[in-house]
């Protein structure tokens, strides 16, 4: 089959839209702020859906982004003349897996703007319907109640459960409720005991305003908490089931001090979350070296805070995992040796590290570079130093090499890329990096449009498969 | 001394966003024994110039110089008041630029103005011989007011994002700032600690207009990236590459200390000894304000008994603030003499009049007597 120009852009194009889908989250970066990440992905999100339309939708089977899932519903549902085969099914399969704050979000997008035609309101009837079958509605109309108020004035959904619609629409009506959820709510208002039959986040409203000290506030609401809430608010949790990057992020967010006090544990609950994530393929990629990259650009914004780094960290340890035992060998930019210390400070001498990653006693079988793509110790010498090695050193692939990058650039519509020779791949969270490297291969110009759309397609089959059962 | 020496700095690769092209300088070795803290005041602050004169300025913060080799120390921001002075007092009197504090080891001086003093006071006292041309103004008060403009380091364009990616390196003492690949300040501390801790204060300090007006009206400035050439064998092995990229690094630092820095590094300057701690020399300096288009910078520099320059801040004069030095130079030089000077200058008399009109200095000029002397120089 042969390849027109066209299809090259087009392949190319595809690519960008994903990597931009896996790392963008419209807020501020270290280098670009959120109006700038917001408008940059508009552009794009409406460039890719009005000329790929079917590419456009298939995204929603890849790990992409629930900012940028609940993006492509909105547009998609926004657009319902050009809808195409399958788009329906994988919206639906797609709200499904996505966290419910954001699904109401994304419902009440569609209100504001005006989205009512058939097929939104099916899909949002659908949702709710299939959330109502998973544990009732009363959870949600307790702790969304503003969304699936919106949600259901939007699609003129009538409750199956009556109290649900009262508690919401008419709340004067009854004088007490039989679900748990929905009378503890009514009695919190007046019954400190009560809040703490609450979801966490609601309870936290009513405590304030029972003006509850925080301390005793936590102490009792702790059975309540999700993983997640019992993290955040430094209560014991257990570290050892924790995903990947959330760890990672724990870890830098502890001082020194405590990092190393308490080393062991939370190496253990890395290389545990590691584990998981390389499941079959741990110990099957040979000879890995890595360069990552923990230089000041890597501590992220006040929103994103360390993100970067946490990639970094998390890819280190799944890196660790997945190549040969003793095989890894990781290089920091700052020249650090030990992960668990890691800060966002100096430069990015990314050059000179991708050396230090080549030579060691043999040649890998496998580079990885993780890092934001901004290279300035001397700016370039990175991406000089991959085209001379590729085309004069290792002409034949010995080493495959591949960059991954966290962090989106509003300018560019894209991830950096440090070569044309190399592979870029946006990365959000470090447990995707096996599937994001499967990905990165189209990058390299090698395989063309033909197989790009194969491999959609397959992950389409996949995913959807995955929801219907 | 006449040249400012920057031996023992090294230059790294510069870091380029939007207009602005940061240069780090790094130490290999700190200096130890003397450290540079910070001193935060209120906004505006009025110097005492000591004889009965005061200039209101923007000082956002000043330094405090510390030789008493207790070098272990940290630097500490805004600690080292100790005098429990208000904080938020919107005027401040200074007394004198370099003060010593309390008979300690300590200087208390703020950044740029004894340079901008010296600028100043270039040749304001008036003339020196009363000649006829000169007003009864000129010659009883001197060449008043003394006011320059100057831009806070915030509202140069694109200046606090530059400086907020930065990323300081590892033993960086410095920092050569360029906009639209001029030179606008350059910036040297002594130890990387104070740096650190420095770093943001450039964001407060002083701009010429010229720099304002370059980052105002300037493009984005390229990149100087990384070339290594791999024509057919150069290359055959990972050392190789690692030799041709070290000589990428190399090279970078020759053509920055060649090409962008060596109107700061090679002009010959008049230095003058504004204040002597133990070994340490305090200095300011003024440029030879030659007319010939290069750069000139007026600033201030702490060195060693070595010479070797341990703080190091400039500003950045404009082409009208190099003219009307070079105008009060020549001025001085033949005895505030018109005529002569017109000589000295290869011009006519009334070009020199023009000329100090132009400079803004008008008003000093006795304008019956310059007028009949242009009569007789007409009709003669």
């Amino acid at each position: 089959m042969t390849e027109t120009h066209s299809d090259l852009i087009a392949a190319e194009d595809v690519l960008l839209f994903v990597n931009a889908a896996v790392t963008a989250t419209g807020q501020r970066e270290f280098r670009s702020s959120a109006g700038e990440q917001r408008l940059s992905l508009a552009f794009l999100h409406e460039y890719v859906r009005v000329n790929y339309r079917p590419v456009y939708a298939a995204a929603l089977a890849l790990d992409i982004n629930d900012h940028n899932a609940a993006l492509i519903v909105e547009q998609l549902l926004r657009t319902p003349k050009e809808a195409g085969e399958r788009e329906g099914r994988l919206i639906a399969a797609r709200l499904a897996l996505m966290p419910p704050q954001r699904v109401y979000r994304l419902f009440r997008a569609l209100r504001a703007a005006r989205v009512n035609n058939r097929r939104t309101r099916a899909i949002i009837r659908d949702w709710l319907a299939a959330r109502a079958e998973r544990e009732g509605l009363a959870l949600d109309a307790v702790k969304y109640r503003p969304g699936l108020k919106a949600a259901a004035r939007h699609v003129h959904q009538r409750f199956a459960d009556p109290e649900c619609g009262d508690f919401l629409f008419t709340p004067g009506r009854r004088v007490r409720y039989e679900h748990p959820y929905l009378d503890a709510y009514r009695r919190a208002r007046y019954e400190q005991g009560a809040l703490y039959e609450l979801p966490f986040t609601v309870a936290e409203g009513f405590a304030a305003r029972h003006g509850i000290p925080r301390e005793r506030f936590l102490e009792r609401i702790a059975p309540r908490m999700t993983r997640l809430e019992r993290l955040r608010t430094e209560r014991a949790s257990d570290l050892t089931v924790m995903p990947l990057t959330r760890l990672a992020l724990y870890v830098l967010s502890l001082p020194f001090g405590e990092r190393v006090a308490r080393r062991a544990e939370l190496t253990g609950a890395l290389r545990a979350a590691a584990g998981r994530v390389a499941g079959p393929y741990a110990g099957t990629w040979g000879r890995v070296a890595a360069v990552l990259d923990d230089s000041y650009s890597a501590s992220g914004s006040a929103v994103k805070r360390r993100r970067p780094l946490a990639v970094a960290l998390g890819c280190h340890f799944l890196l660790e995992a997945l190549a040969a035992p003793g095989a890894y060998a990781a290089h920091w930019t700052s020249g650090g040796a030990d992960p668990l210390l890691v800060r966002p400070w100096g430069p990015t001498p990314l050059g000179t590290r991708i050396l230090d990653a080549l030579e060691g006693p043999a040649a890998p079988d496998r580079l990885v570079i993780v890092s934001d793509g901004w290279d300035n110790a001397p700016p370039g010498l990175a991406g000089e130093v991959l085209r001379v090695w590729r085309t004069r050193l290792d002409p034949e692939r010995r080493t495959s090499a591949v960059h991954v990058n966290p962090v989106y650039d509003a300018a560019g519509f894209d991830v950096r890329r440090l070569a044309p020779s190399v592979p870029t791949a946006g990365i959000r969270d470090a447990e995707d990096l096996a599937a994001l490297v499967e990905i990165a291969q189209f990058a390299e110009g090698r395989t063309g449009l033909a197989q790009l759309r194969a491999y959609l397609d397959r992950r389409v089959e996949l995913f959807l498969k995955g929801a219907s059962r | 001394m006449t040249r400012i020496d920057l031996t023992g700095l090294e230059v790294r690769p510069a870091q380029v966003w939007g207009g602005v092209r940061l240069v780090p300088l790094v130490r290999p070795e700190p200096v130890e024994g003397l450290r540079l803290h910070r001193e935060v005041y209120g906004n505006a602050g009025s110097v005492d110039l000591g004889d009965r004169t005061t200039y209101t300025s923007y000082i956002p913060h000043g330094f405090v110089a510390d030789w008493s080799g207790k070098g272990a120390e940290g630097a500490a921001y805004g600690t080292r008041l100790g005098d429990g002075e208000p904080r938020a007092v919107p005027v401040r009197r200074h007394h004198r630029l370099a003060k010593r504090r309390n008979g300690e080891k300590r200087l208390r001086f703020l950044p740029l103005h004894l340079a901008l003093e010296g600028y100043l006071a270039l040749h304001f006292g008036g003339p020196s011989v009363v000649w006829d041309e000169w007003s009864q103004q000129a010659v009883r008060q001197g060449l008043s007011p003394r006011a320059e403009a100057a831009y806070a380091g915030w509202s140069v364009p694109g200046l606090s994002e530059a400086l907020r990616v930065f990323e300081i390196h590892p033993g960086q003492c410095g920092l050569m700032l360029y906009v639209a690949d001029a030179l606008a300040a350059a910036f040297v501390v002594p130890h990387p600690r104070d740096y650190r801790v420095l770093h943001p204060t450039l964001i407060e300090d002083l701009y010429g207009e010229l720099v304002h007006q370059y980052a105002f009206y300037g493009a984005p400035v390229p990149e100087f990236t990384a070339r290594i050439r791999d024509e057919a064998g150069s290359v055959r092995t990972l050392a190789d590459l690692r030799a041709a990229a070290r000589a990428q690094e190399r090279a970078w630092a020759e053509a920055h200390d060649g090409l962008m820095a060596r109107d700061l590094l090679d002009t010959s300057y008049a230095f003058e000894r504004v204040y002597r701690m133990d070994s340490y020399d305090l200095y300011r300096f003024l440029p030879p304000f030659h007319r010939g288009g290069e750069e000139q910078h007026i600033g201030e520099l702490i060195a060693d008994h070595k010479g070797r320059t341990l703080y190091l801040k400039t500003f950045r004069l404009s082409e009208n603030q190099i003219r009307r030095g070079h105008l009060l130079r020549r001025l001085a030089d033949c005895d505030w003499h018109l005529e002569q000077t017109a000589e000295a200058l290869g011009t006519t008399y009334a070009e020199v009049v023009r000329r100090v009109t132009a400079a803004g200095f008008g008003s000093l000029l006795n304008a019956h007597v310059i007028a009949q002397r242009l009569r007789e120089t007409q009709e003669s």
